[in-house]
């Protein structure tokens, strides 16, 4: 199993996330933002956290326009996997790839600290190793993790059973308390909780790293 | 020619930051203020010297980065 992890200028958790997708049996290849095409045979892209381009206009508006974001786009439209962590759920919002926006947080403060989310289905290759209903605990550290989406778009998201993670106890304003939520197809996730900073002992808990293992098992034997 | 480009948050979604300055300017005893929207403007220096052309071509720009249709709405003022 092949995954990419894009690398923007401000990305921070690109590196972690690369070590995860390791560590679950992954072979990883980190592609920087001006490269124009995904390294031939990726099962997976993965978005990391971060500040891409100092979340200048809008988190995730610049990295959604770059040159291998077009590639990231066409990946996911071929019915390719796609996982974008914080930074990057933002940044798959702003190419329109998954729907809503993320806002500031409703309390306006940064909030860095772990959360409880419930496993809201098990519907997908990133949650199937999680029980539904299952509460784990993950970090969150974001400024603009309020999701949002009209009323519509709400309902679609419930109707479809496509909310992968909602908040236990809601942090930052977000709809309905989403936490992640999956394309239509159920092959690109985005969240804004950090599962790659719970997924090993040393971590203070490992919550996040059934994520990962789900992940690599279905994308290797398919 | 320029462009000055308005981008504010869609009627309907929560402005924490225009809350937050709503607050404050209570607190320092302006009274009265019964809303504040804050958002942003982007001034563009164009080459371009067509009106309708220059019109057109900010508005696809709004479309496709300097707004977000998703939360934001904009307007284009041509100077």
């Amino acid at each position: 199993m092949h995954a990419a992890v894009i690398v923007f200028p401000g990305s921070n958790c690109d590196r972690d996330l690369a070590v995860t997708f390791e560590r679950a049996g992954a072979r990883v290849t980190m592609v920087w933002h001006k490269d124009i095409a995904l390294p031939a045979g990726v099962d997976i892209v993965g978005v990391p956290g971060g500040f891409s381009y100092g979340d200048y206009l809008r988190c995730g508006a610049i990295a959604a326009n770059s040159p291998i974001c077009r590639s990231v786009v066409a990946h996911a439209d071929k019915g390719g996997f796609v996982l974008g962590i914080c930074n990057g759920f933002q940044i798959l919002t702003e190419t329109g790839i998954l729907p809503g926006a993320l806002l500031r947080n409703a309390g306006l403060k940064y909030v860095c600290k772990p959360v409880h989310l419930t496993v809201a289905t098990t519907d997908s290759a990133f949650t199937r190793r999680y029980e539904a209903g299952q509460t784990i605990t993950v970090p969150i550290a974001h400024h603009d993790g309020n999701y949002f989406a009209d009323t519509a778009t709400l309902d679609r998201l419930q109707a479809e059973d496509r909310i992968a993670f909602a908040y236990a106890d809601n942090p930052n304003g977000s709809a309905r308390g989403i936490a992640g939520i999956l394309s239509r197809n159920r092959r690109v996730l985005g969240m804004m909780p950090h599962p790659e900073r719970m997924a090993e002992p040393l971590h203070g808990g490992s919550d996040g790293a059934a994520l990962f293992g789900g992940l690599v098992d279905q994308l290797t034997d398919a | 020619m320029k462009a000055r480009v308005h981008v504010m948050l869609k009627n309907g979604v929560l402005d924490p930051q225009g809350e937050a300055v709503r607050h404050a300017l209570g607190a320092m005893g302006f009274e009265g203020v019964e809303g504040v929207r804050q958002g942003k403007v982007i001034e563009l220096d164009l080459a371009e010297t067509d009106t309708a052309r220059a019109e057109k071509t900010v508005t696809e720009m709004c479309e496709k980065l300097l707004a977000n249709t998703v939360i934001e709405s904009y307007r284009v003022e041509l100077v």
